[in-house]
């Protein structure tokens, strides 16, 4: 019962995480934006700590304490102050169109069910369900950060891809939390370097839209 | 002689070396085969070396000791790691060899170089990855790899990579684009060794390969794009031995030959295993091994010869040399005794080489069917012209170099070289008249090498003074050739000194034609005798029009214009037009995509790693659905 239990919940969880990762793809102002990974950051700390109950290790529950802190409250209140001082208040123009990008995120999804499911077929089913929702996390991150012109929901769509890499990571039992507290310091060191980014194309070009850099490649060609 | 040679030759015994890959040392052992080709390696590096005491000391010298060890270790490997090795270490050694003088030509010359050697390198260690894959894991030692000699399509693939790797390192059509430029830029003791031995190495790791470590249960067909290969190399190498302007390349172009002509052998010898003829497999091996020590050694002579008419002129090219028979009498003899030979003159180690080839060639058509029949008819016939163009190349090589009037003041006060280059020169002549007067002698030294790989003794008779290629065939007696021929001549120069006048005048070089050279032009208006480029146009026009695509344009200066009439005439080699232009504008176009990357936006740049990631999922759900 209690594994039935687990099942569900954990599936429930991962389900609710690719479910914002698809409001993520299709959110237009930024100031959602950021609440709606800020929602999924926090859902993924309960996914941490439900997992981290139902298996049995104490470090998971770290894990959900570090997420829910770091990528829960603070991220994305440095992500606001950020926008708050260069004034992004306005909605943001995705590259790509709602609906191709919503079309394309589905098809990604079924590829890596596809994939997923196929290969893992020796192993725990929980395991096997979670990996293909952690993949297809990574994949509309990846899609995210292709259909996006501004600098930063490029990397909010970076830091939502990182969420998908933590979901498999905290599904497969017994990985070692040294993994998961290398990969948070990985983004966290990706976040501070991206922040100075900003500031400095914000300086130069006052604006966040990376067509300005793109186009002062052209000039040094 | 036979029995001398087998207690100078130990057993195979394989010696480990303390250093090697990690819990694999470093094998090498001296067998049949290995003594063979370290006897040319060795005899030629002497004479190289002694030469190079005469050159000053230049930048590079210290990679020709490099070169010569390098050499000695491919030679002596019993695994393939150390094979490879010693294979690569040559190919660096000579490449930075051959920017002894830098220029512009030499630098072109040894990029093109390396680049096929690096070919060369990347096919042979694909070869030597597919032999030591065996069932117990990856294991390149040589007895390994004879205990389990590979089959089907993987020793297909072996043959393939061993052909191209070794084959563009001896100069095979069509890999044999590198060899002229390169041999014609290094100094001529470099050139010696690398056309006398290090193309010989290269025939060496084919013949170790493909004859030793694949073992003897190969199909018939095996032998025979060796056999297509080398038949072509031999037409082509003498074709346009006959057509280049400088003495270097002729020299080169000819190495093309002679390689392909003990590709043929070598071919020969696989197919007539396959068809269990043993002692016809001897025979064209043995052809093969003789006709390496004989080219190793007179083509060496010569590149040492083209090195000190270079050194004393200045020039390369035939439109600045001639009447060199008077300023250096001894370059003269020993380019004499290396162009007898490289006609292949009776009684000339060419000859005695070309000859057994010949003559397995001739008894190749018992090996198979209709088809390998017509095919063995075509290469003889192709044997035939070639050694025919190798002659017409000697004679040029002879008659505008050393014979005649000088084309330049400076040739015609040239002096003869110093006394260490005349001591290779006479060194390397000595050895090669004792080879070919005794031919079968230095067969025999090849008899451990045929008993191993042939299963049958080497084809000499009478203490190794006769070659006989069947027990009850006359064969070849060189000696007694020699000693009869000596009579006769003894006895016609002493009817000859008897009934002439006493005496003797000196008349006009003939020159064509025309006089002696007007009291105004101190050394002959060159012009007015044959030039290289005149001696080959009937070659040039019968054979070159089709084979090397050649284009005579004439410009005719009009009525009352005193400008000189001018012929230019331009050829391409084959592989050159077919092979390697088109791979080098593959190669441009390739890297002009790849240059267009680096100027990527951001979104597409990762668009194009994302799209990738994609395609590789797919594969992969797609490989999971089958």
């Amino acid at each position: 019962m209690t594994h039935g239990v687990a099942y569900d919940l954990s599936h429930l969880l991962g389900g609710i995480i690719l479910v914002l990762s698809f409001a993520l793809l299709s959110q237009r102002r930024l100031d959602a934006v950021i609440t709606l990974y800020a929602a999924q950051a926090i859902v993924l700390a309960v996914a941490a700590s439900w997992q981290g109950w139902s298996q049995g290790v104490t470090g998971l529950y770290v894990t959900a304490a570090v997420t829910l802190a770091a990528k829960g409250v603070a991220i994305p209140s440095a992500l606001r102050r950020i926008a708050h001082r260069l004034n992004l208040r306005r909605s943001i123009e995705p590259a790509l169109g709602v609906f191709p990008t919503m079309v394309l995120g589905v098809a990604f999804v079924a590829l890596a069910v596809l994939v997923v499911l196929p290969t893992t077929a020796q192993s725990q089913a929980v395991t096997r369900e979670d990996l293909a929702l952690a993949l297809s996390v990574v994949l509309l991150g990846l899609l995210m950060m292709m259909t996006r012109r501004s600098a930063l929901t490029q990397v909010i769509g970076f830091l939502s891809l990182e969420n998908g890499l933590i979901l498999a990571a905290i599904s497969i039992a017994g990985l070692p939390l040294l993994v998961e507290l290398a990969v948070a310091f990985l983004v966290l060191l990706a976040a501070i370097v991206f922040g100075v980014f900003f500031f400095r194309i914000r300086d130069r070009f006052d604006s966040l839209d990376l067509g300005h850099l793109d186009t002062v490649g052209r000039t040094h060609l | 002689m036979l029995t001398l040679a087998q207690s100078l030759l130990p057993g195979v015994v394989e010696q480990a070396l303390p250093i090697g890959l990690p819990g694999r040392p470093m094998l090498l052992a001296l067998d049949g085969v290995a003594t063979v080709f370290l006897l040319i390696l060795f005899t030629l590096g002497t004479a190289a070396a002694v030469t190079a005491c005469a050159t000053p000391p230049q930048a590079t010298a210290r990679a020709l000791p490099c070169f010569i060890g390098a050499m000695s270790l491919a030679l002596l490997a019993a695994d393939g790691f150390t094979l490879l090795l010693g294979f690569e270490a040559m190919s660096l050694a000579s490449f930075v060899l051959v920017l002894t003088h830098p220029s512009e030509d030499t630098a072109r010359a040894a990029k093109l170089y390396l680049g096929v050697a690096l070919l060369a390198g990347a096919c042979l260690v694909g070869a030597m990855a597919l032999l030591g894959a065996l069932p117990g894991g990856l294991d390149l030692r040589f007895a390994a790899i004879r205990a389990h000699p590979p089959e089907g399509l993987r020793a297909a693939a072996i043959l393939a990579l061993v052909l191209v790797g070794g084959g563009a390192k001896a100069g095979l059509v069509p890999l044999h684009v590198w060899l002229p430029p390169a041999h014609a830029a290094a100094p001529g003791h470099v050139s010696a060794l690398m056309s006398g031995a290090m193309t010989k190495v290269a025939l060496y790791v084919m013949l170790r390969l493909l004859l030793d470590l694949c073992g003897p249960a190969q199909p018939l067909w095996w032998g025979v794009p060796l056999i297509v290969a080398g038949a072509a190399s031999a037409v082509l190498g003498g074709v346009r031995a006959n057509l280049e302007p400088d003495l270097k390349s002729t020299l080169a172009c000819s190495t093309i030959e002679h390689v392909g002509f003990i590709a043929i052998g070598l071919g020969l010898a696989l197919c007539a295993r396959a068809a269990d003829l043993s002692s016809l497999a001897a025979l064209a091996l043995g052809g093969a091994l003789l006709h390496a020590m004989a080219h190793g050694g007179f083509k060496g002579l010569l590149f040492l010869v083209a090195g000190a008419v270079q050194h004393e002129t200045g020039t390369k090219l035939f439109s600045g040399l001639g009447g060199l028979i008077h300023r250096m009498p001894v370059t003269t003899a020993a380019a004499l005794v290396g162009a007898a030979s490289l006609a292949a003159l009776p009684l000339t180690a060419g000859f005695a080489g070309e000859w057994t080839l010949f003559q397995a060639a001739l008894g190749a058509p018992r090996i198979g069917g209709l088809w390998f029949q017509t095919l063995i008819c075509v290469v003889v016939a192709l044997m035939a012209l070639a050694a025919g163009l190798a002659a017409a190349a000697s004679v040029r090589l002879i008659g505008i170099a050393f014979l005649g009037r000088p084309r330049m003041p400076r040739t015609a006060a040239a002096y003869e070289v110093g006394r260490f280059a005349r001591a290779g020169m006479i060194g390397l002549a000595a050895v090669i008249l004792v080879l070919g007067l005794v031919p079968g002698a230095f067969l025999s030294l090849a008899a451990p090498a045929l008993r191993a790989l042939a299963s049958a003794d080497a084809p000499v008779r009478d203490f190794g003074l006769t070659v006989a290629p069947q027990a009850a065939s006359p064969g070849y007696a060189a000696p007694a050739i020699a000693l009869l021929l000596a009579v006769i001549a003894a006895a016609a120069f002493w009817l000859i000194r008897r009934h002439t006048a006493q005496g003797h005048r000196t008349g006009p070089a003939w020159d064509g034609g025309f006089g002696a050279a007007p009291v105004w032009l101190p050394f002959g208006d060159p012009l007015t005798q044959s030039s290289a480029a005149s001696f080959a146009q009937p070659l040039r026009r019968i054979l070159a029009t089709t084979l090397l695509g050649v284009q005579e344009d004439v410009d005719m200066p009009r009525e009352a214009d005193p400008r000189p009439a001018r012929i230019t005439v331009t050829q391409y080699d084959p592989a050159e037009r077919l092979l390697f232009a088109p791979v080098g504008r593959a190669r441009e176009w390739l890297s002009d995509r790849a240059d267009r990357l680096q100027f990527l936006t951001i979104r597409r740049s990762l668009m194009v790693m994302v799209t990738v990631l994609i395609l590789f999922l797919a594969a992969i759900a797609l490989a999971e659905q089958l």
